[in-house]
């Protein structure tokens, strides 16, 4: 920055008349409520990984180890619905889509930035009605994330609560969509033609197709769960007609496309990080756009793949069997992708590189393992069993997870304007790898051998793959100890960024660290692909 | 959008509307013949027909852009496909 | 055509964007309601005959009222937009206030319509519905909740309306800012949508 130039001042520093906090849970400024959401969603996170690590304690050992079954039940709930309504669901596009997006297509704002205000207020108003629902009535539910009726009608626990905190949420992760969808339609910048912009708004534009058009039926799932436990309607009741299974048919008509709207955002972070550090464009950009799109297509069409023993009919189960097969084309068709664009590139491996290689390989063996899960014959093997918690934690930690840490290590520069010690950074990254294959490798081959999930206790003989476990969720709360130190102390000590530290290409690299309130200076016009580098 | 619509006139809307109560008579009318299995048949059929007649002039579907058609046919795409895929299940259990 | 270039000047007074976000709304409202269309459709294959005489306690005649009622409406609510955009806010503000009441004439025809089956002892879990066939039982269930969701619709498009009445008397709205009522005025059009569904589908398979 040449001397004499007086840079704009940073969204950091207050605007208008409010100061304090009120200038931050009242602004409309999509990057405070960027900051927000990652400030919100990371004490969430904070509270449900430590549920996890007491959950692994208590299986170090068969039988009662450190707590009562149904303390187990409630905690397992609980992990569950934190980490998914809170934490991955939101995510990486209600943190990095809100922070990133509108700059990465030259955009002032989102389209609607009150609304974009009251989904974080929707979204903190569900975490705590949540939060409520585990102390008050009958105490935490303990019914999995799932709620499956009948069990969740009958349980005497705080079902209604938790259930009209999920669709709280479910209403602010609507209101996003909605919001981002419109913001990518109307705001992009002069000369951004849709084949122009970056690969994290393209994920984000599918993503919020699946939120707008998945969200109302797991909302209308949960009311109808109300009205059950309240009015006794009967729709899931056999004793009045009606039929649990299609309980389960509403649920996993959205919780299915939800695990879209959780990876999508994540590939398109690994679609970001690849070309920057690879030094080169990415390559087969279009069939990276076709991919997501056809994943948020396709992912609607086979939810019937978590119902392979419930007594669904024989005719759907191969449907949707063959369904799911297509579905792990278009993910195959992205790791494809990535891995070429490392062809020939000049890597220069820094921490979100390394992120984005332990993405690739952790994604990798939870999409494999998916596809042993989509298999109709192996499933009913493997059903209801530790290979099914190993497999959605590789795709949800190993897949998600890294991703989200992947970002954050990618755009914290530009976040907060310091940057972080790299060494420890890597030594965090190394660990976090290291740990979540201790720790979820133990459960496919458990899962495999038979051990079923959703207990307090198991079988002696299970025991020594279940300590390699338990050990590895420490090494992962070490690692992430390690993360959050690192990035906590260079917030306030760390050197300060420049506006383009990474040498990446898109837009919010041209802003300075951190971008003006403004965004731009001049509204930006495009005259190229976003990773063409001149 | 950019061309200018007077809404083809409020005159229309009458129209539209007259036309909505003479398919709500129908309705009723062919409800009480008990034609059997095609009773719901031609009951959804006029409904769709109210229902585009809504969507077209009252909400203005006519004179909008093609996103604005291409969203709202997204939702009952979505919804064919979800009905269609659950009855895979209902019919051959 | 000025009064639209005026309003892009505006800031954040994208037209089509306020219009798209809409839209992506009702798409969402759709869906909402899909669910319990999925669910009819379902009982409704399994237990044809028990469905059919179900009906058959249904009075054809608020029904169809309560059909006309609505479709009236949304006539009002579309003259009253088409008045406010050539600038002239009395007709509208007239035909506003008739869809406000409509509406309320809507909810008073189903508070009766509720109050003489809930009488004869029809409501979910009751022991009198519990007696009935299990066909009966579910129809009497989807009646409930969907007209019952429906008319929440009904009652939120209300108060919608009634803000909107407000701004356009206070000018808020006018014949050059009027995309708060076209927006709302969609809305309301949804909830007779789905009417002209919920009619034959409950009132008209006897």
């Amino acid at each position: 920055m040449s001397a004499g130039y007086q840079a704009p001042k940073s969204f950091l520093d207050n605007h208008g008349k409010s100061s304090g906090a009120a200038a931050w849970i009242l602004s409309t400024d999509h990057k405070r409520i960027g900051i927000l959401y990652l400030c919100s969603m990371l004490t969430f996170f904070s509270v449900a990984v430590v549920i996890g690590l007491l959950m692994r304690i208590e299986l170090i050992a068969a039988g009662k180890t450190i707590m009562e079954a149904k303390t187990y039940n409630a905690f397992f709930t609980v992990h569950g619905m934190i980490m998914i309504f809170l934490f991955i669901i939101p995510g990486i596009p209600a943190a990095f889509g809100n922070f990133i997006m509108p700059i990465q297509i030259g955009a002032k704002d989102v389209a609607f930035p009150r609304l974009n205000l009251l989904s974080w207020w929707l979204y903190i108003s569900g975490g705590l009605i949540a939060v409520l629902s585990l102390f008050t009535g009958g105490g935490a539910p303990d019914t999995g994330w799932t709620f499956y009726a009948p069990y969740s009608i009958r349980t005497g626990t705080n079902v209604s609560l938790a259930v009209f905190a999920a669709f709280v949420l479910g209403f602010s992760s609507i209101l996003t969509g909605l919001n981002f969808v419109t913001t990518i339609h109307r705001m992009r910048a002069p000369g951004m033609t849709w084949f122009r912009m970056p690969l994290f708004p393209w994920s984000l534009y599918a993503t919020g197709w699946v939120q707008i058009v998945a969200t109302p039926v797991l909302a209308i799932t949960l009311l109808l769960l109300i009205f059950e436990r309240s009015f006794g309607v009967g729709f899931f009741d056999p004793a009045k007609g009606g039929d649990p299974i299609l309980f389960e048919h509403l649920f996993w008509i959205y919780s299915h496309p939800a695990v879209y709207i959780m990876i999508l955002p994540a590939m398109g972070v690994i679609s970001e990080i690849v070309p920057v550090f690879a030094r080169k464009g990415i390559f087969g950009y279009k069939a990276i756009v076709l991919s997501s799109l056809s994943i948020a297509g396709v992912g609607y069409l086979v939810w019937g793949h978590h119902m392979f023993t419930s007594g669904m009919s024989d005719t759907s189960r191969w449907i949707f069997s063959l369904l799911t097969f297509i579905v792990a084309v278009p993910s195959g068709v992205k790791v494809f992708n990535w891995v070429s664009s490392l062809y020939k590139g000049s890597i220069d491996v820094r921490p979100p590189f390394l992120y984005v290689m332990a993405f690739i390989f952790l994604f990798s063996i939870g999409g494999l393992t998916g596809l042993i899960n989509g298999a109709l014959s192996t499933n009913i093997h493997i059903h209801g069993t530790y290979f099914i918690v190993g497999h959605f934690h590789y795709v949800m930690f190993g897949g998600t997870g890294i991703a989200f840490f992947g970002a954050l290590h990618f755009w914290f520069p530009k976040m907060f304007g310091r940057m972080y010690s790299e060494k420890i950074a890597r030594v965090a990254v190394a660990l976090l790898f290291i740990g979540l294959n201790t720790l979820y490798f133990p459960m496919l081959v458990l899962g495999w051998q038979g051990m079923p999930r959703r207990y307090y206790d198991y079988l002696p003989q299970f025991q020594p793959l279940n300590v390699i476990s338990t050990i590895g969720s420490w090494i992962v709360a070490a690692a992430l100890i390690i993360m959050f130190t690192n990035l906590i102390r260079s917030l306030f000590k760390g050197e300060k960024a420049a506006g383009n530290p990474w040498d990446g290409t898109t837009l919010e690299w041209t802003v300075s660290s951190p971008p003006p309130h403004e965004n731009f200076e001049e509204g930006p016009v495009i005259t190229h692909g976003p990773y063409q580098r001149t | 959008m950019k061309e200018e619509h007077k809404d083809a006139g409020l005159k229309s809307y009458v129209f539209v509307w007259l036309g909505l109560l003479v398919l709500t008579a129908i309705t009723i009318t062919v409800a009480g013949l008990h034609l059997g299995n095609f009773s719901t048949v031609t009951a959804v059929l006029i409904a769709t027909i109210k229902a585009l007649l809504v969507l077209y002039f009252f909400m203005h579907l006519k004179y909008e852009p093609p996103l604005l058609r291409f969203i709202f046919a997204a939702s009952v795409l979505t919804l064919t496909v979800i009905i269609i895929l659950t009855f895979t299940d209902v019919w051959f259990r | 055509m000025s009064a639209e270039t005026e309003i892009k000047a505006a800031p954040h007074g994208d037209y089509v964007g306020a219009k798209v976000g809409m839209w992506l709304f009702l798409v969402t409202e759709v869906l909402l309601f899909g669910g319990m269309f999925l669910l009819y459709s379902v009982f409704r294959s399994k237990y044809p005959q028990d469905f059919h005489e179900a009906a058959k306690e249904l009075s054809v005649a608020l029904g169809a009222a309560n059909t006309v009622i609505l479709l009236t409406s949304s006539l009002t609510m579309a003259l009253s937009i088409g008045y406010l955009r050539s600038g002239k806010k009395k007709p509208s503000v007239l035909f506003q206030t008739a869809t406000i009441l409509l509406g309320f004439a809507f909810l008073v025809n189903k508070y009766f319509e509720w109050g003489a089956k809930i009488q004869h002892g029809l409501y979910p879990d009751s022991p009198e519905l519990l007696a009935l066939p299990k066909g009966e039982i579910l129809f009497y269930g989807l009646y409930y909740v969907m007209t019952g969701l429906h008319g929440l619709h009904v009652i939120v498009g209300m108060i919608i309306l009634s803000v909107l009445l407000v701004f356009t008397s206070k000018d808020i709205v006018n014949g050059h800012s009027f995309i708060k009522l076209e927006n709302g005025g969609l809305y309301w059009h949804l909830v007779d949508l789905i009417w002209i569904y919920l009619f034959p589908l409950f009132y008209l398979i006897t």
